[in-house]
């Protein structure tokens, strides 16, 4: 594993576990399914983060 | 492909040289924990003792539970890639999945327990943390998320309606629900009892709430979705709020931050309120990020800081409280209050709510629950370990100065002194200022709840590596910080959990309460929920006998409980799903929680010593009541009446979580006769076998045959296509 490949593992990792690649994974999924524009990443992030008051995710003790 | 795995179906001589290394090491260590009487051991001992039967577990034993007992089958399509939606159900790398899952079993219990356990010795804590998670806790959150995984994510308590019945069902709902409430007040309380009268802590805590609504606006205004950015201005805050309490306790501001508990009660439920009611990207979500970075960040730290500086530890291996169970922290003989104390660490019923729900709509291959379940709950215990041992690198007269109730200490250096003097134990009063003086605070003196102490020893530990000295005090407050932190996400996220529960039920008898958008409907379900929780965390920190006292073996025995609901479950699936013989891998711990949890509740309820039994206890203070007299550590009538009153109701709820558990096992034993009986297999809720397309590595690593496979996702970006193969992260990751 030479540094580079680390470093690039490293900030894949993080930006999926703080799901900030989900965008991109929400545009690459919309441009195969629907000819539509797809939603800015303004409005994509509103919708992802409204999600949650209805199911805010247990944390345990 | 379940038998796709690392080391392959053959064991090669390099595999059986290194298995055979670490069960040597293990070994080893075990023994001198074993064999070493009156001699401080280094901490290093428990550590190697605990990786090596980690190593030795996950290899060994949940292989075997995945292939033979699960039948864990990765040409079965998983949920995330049946119904795959990009909002739920998506396919998940496993290393991401298991960093989730991970930031949400960890949290404040297996920190808190295991130092309360300390009472009783670091050996009792120490053999339970490492073969409760190997042979029960890691099982029960793998099988758990192995049946809802078969189910499409179905949660525990509706696992239970279908697969059981619905006495069942209404009494594991009812059940979950009252536990919560008392997790939540024991919780709430432990963040009390570190910031009582502390304007340093208080200061730096309520910081979090501005700093998370800067983070809230910042993404949802200013710059939507760029999360880490958010976290690390957030953190810098954060760590600046930790140095400013400094600062602010040295000032005229110091006393606007200096709150009594009952003020700090006041407080936490009408934040818990707020919390609640408030859309989840102003506060909630921001809190989150920060709480999941500081937890992850400082465990990590913990780690480092217990392998670099290898503290010897001052506590005995096995204390006279163990045996005679007359301990000042808890009361009760070390079978069954040990375990019952540690629960997180070695066993949580709560991670049966994690791991059905959320992780198993996520999980990319059957195969990964190994990993997911069983290595992020070993993971779990690894932090509970270190938590014992920072306990016990105290010396044993301060941590009894710190844990004992207030009652039996009373208020100054001298006769905290004295009364640890009384337990068997040597502090002078000049240590106990010494020690309040080196982290800054008024008093270090009955400050249970196991946060204060173990921020203590983290502090020794850190300073020992980072800063020297005139560092404890900002690695105490950094401890204290981060445990208050975690927990209040705990709280949030527990209140509105709580709160949907309550308006789904509600929802059944008046149709208007049952809707999420309902203003009214919302405001007085949050105002319920946190007015429960705060009774118990205001009895808490009113009841002269010591809230922690008290109430923790109820939280402990909630807890356990549960997990018997989960082990009942995961046991009656297996035996419905025509492996009765396989079903001891669940039973055994089944019947060991069981006969723990339902001693201890019965020992609650109707032992004739009033320092464990609640009834007992409360005859003994309503008989001096009705004669006038005040009996200590009650000072005056009002007191007295207090403790009366929350021992009934302590005594009534330890009985009734014990019946309602019984209820679901009686229930779960009707269906396991009947399933035995029948000639077919009874019908399972189990989802429908769809062949799978996709292929991902089951291990944290993936292996050559894995990574040849033409449908390989690797650590693509979890479409559930595979067809981005092999971006990013792949290239990094070496076997």
């Amino acid at each position: 594993m030479t540094p580079r490949s680390l470093l690039s593992f490293v900030r894949w990792y993080v930006r999926e576990i703080t799901g900030e690649a989900e965008y991109d994974r929400y545009l690459e999924r919309h441009r195969a399914h629907s000819p539509t524009p797809p939603l800015s990443r303004r409005e994509y992030e509103r919708l992802r983060i409204d999600r949650r008051d209805a199911d805010p995710g247990a944390r345990c003790c | 492909m379940s038998r796709i795995g690392p080391g392959g179906a053959k064991a090669r001589p390099k595999s059986v040289l290194v298995w055979t290394a670490v069960a040597v090491v293990g070994a080893v260590a075990w023994g001198v924990l074993a064999l070493s009487r009156g001699e401080k051991i280094s901490a290093i001992w428990l550590v190697a003792a605990a990786l090596g039967s980690y190593a030795i577990a996950y290899r060994f034993y949940s292989r075997f539970i995945a292939r033979r007992v699960l039948g864990v089958d990765d040409r079965r399509a998983t949920p995330a890639e049946r119904l795959d939606n990009g909002v739920d159900f998506h396919p998940t790398d496993r290393r991401v999945l298991l960093g989730h899952h991970f930031a949400a079993i960890a949290g404040a219990g297996p920190l808190v327990g295991p130092v309360l356990a300390a009472q009783m010795g670091y050996l009792p804590g120490t053999i339970w943390i490492i073969v409760g998670v190997i042979l029960a806790g890691a099982v029960q959150d793998m099988v758990t998320l192995f049946f809802s995984m078969r189910r499409d994510g179905k949660s525990l308590g509706q696992m239970v309606r279908e697969e059981m019945g619905p006495v069942g069902g209404a009494a594991a709902l009812l059940a979950v629900f009252s536990i919560m409430i008392i997790l939540l007040g024991v919780l709430a309380l432990v963040v009390v009892n570190a910031l009582a009268s502390s304007p340093w802590g208080t200061f730096s805590i309520a910081m979090t709430i501005p700093i998370a609504l800067f983070m809230g606006l910042y993404l949802r205004v200013l710059r939507p979705g760029r999360v880490m950015e958010a976290t690390v201005i957030g953190v810098a805050l954060l760590l600046l709020a930790i140095a400013g309490g400094g600062w602010i306790e040295g000032s005229p501001l110091a006393g606007a931050f200096t709150l009594s508990p009952q003020t700090l009660v006041v407080c936490l439920v009408v934040y818990g309120f707020f919390a609640s009611v408030l859309p989840v990207w102003l506060l909630l979500a921001p809190r989150d990020y920060l709480s999941t970075f500081m937890k992850v960040g400082t465990i990590g730290l913990l780690a480092v800081g217990v392998l670099v500086a290898a503290p010897h530890l001052r506590n005995e291996a096995i204390t006279s409280f163990a045996l005679d169970g007359n301990g000042p922290v808890f009361a009760g003989s070390l079978f069954p209050f040990v375990f019952i104390t540690i629960a997180c660490g070695a066993l949580s019923g709560f991670h049966a709510l994690i791991a059905s729900g959320t992780t198993p709509k996520m999980i990319q291959k059957e195969s990964q629950v190994r990993l997911i379940g069983y290595g992020a709950m070993l993971m779990e215990s690894f932090v509970a370990i270190m938590a014992l041992i920072a306990a016990s690198a105290l010396e044993p007269g301060l941590y009894y100065a710190m844990n004992a109730p207030a009652g039996l200490l009373g208020t100054t250096a001298e006769s905290a002194a004295a009364a640890v003097g009384k337990l068997g134990f040597v502090i002078t009063p000049e240590d106990l200022r010494a020690a309040a003086a080196a982290v800054e605070e008024q008093t270090v003196i009955a400050r249970a709840g196991g946060a204060p102490t173990l921020a203590v020893g983290i502090s020794e530990i850190l300073s020992g590596i980072f800063g020297g000295t005139g560092f404890k005090a900002f690695w105490y407050h950094f401890a204290i910080m981060f445990e208050a932190l975690f927990i209040l996400t705990t709280v949030d996220a527990g209140t509105r959990v709580g709160r949907f529960m309550l308006q789904d039920t509600l929802g059944n008898i008046w149709k208007p309460i049952g809707r999420v958008s309902w203003k009214p409907g919302l405001w007085g379900t949050s105002a319920l929920v946190v007015l429960a929780w705060g009774y118990f965390l205001y009895a808490g920190v009113s009841d002269p006998l010591g809230g922690i006292n008290q109430l923790f073996p109820l939280f402990g025995i909630a807890n356990q409980l549960l997990a018997a609901i989960a082990l009942t479950l995961c046991t009656t699936l297996l035996i419905k799903s025509g492996k009765l013989r396989w079903a001891w891998v669940t039973a055994i711990p089944l019947l060991w929680d069981a006969a723990v949890t339902l001693t201890a509740s019965w020992q609650k309820v109707f032992h004739d010593d009033p320092k464990i039994g609640f009834f007992a206890q409360r005859a003994k203070y309503a008989d001096a009541l009705a004669a006038g007299k005040v009996l200590p550590p009650a000072k005056n009538l009002d007191q007295m009446h207090t403790v009366v009153v929350n021992s009934t109701i302590d005594g009534v709820l330890a009985a009734m979580f014990a019946l309602l558990v019984l209820l679901v096992i009686g229930n779960a034993l009707v269906v396991c006769v009947r399933a035995v009986r029948a000639r077919e297999p009874l019908p399972t809720a189990e989802a429908p076998y769809v062949e799978s397309r996709i292929v991902a590595p089951s291990g944290l690593f993936s292996t050559a045959v894995e990574r040849r496979a033409p449908a390989y996702a690797g650590a693509a970006e979890g479409t559930g296509t595979g067809a981005a193969a092999g971006r990013d992260g792949e290239e990094a990751q070496a076997p």
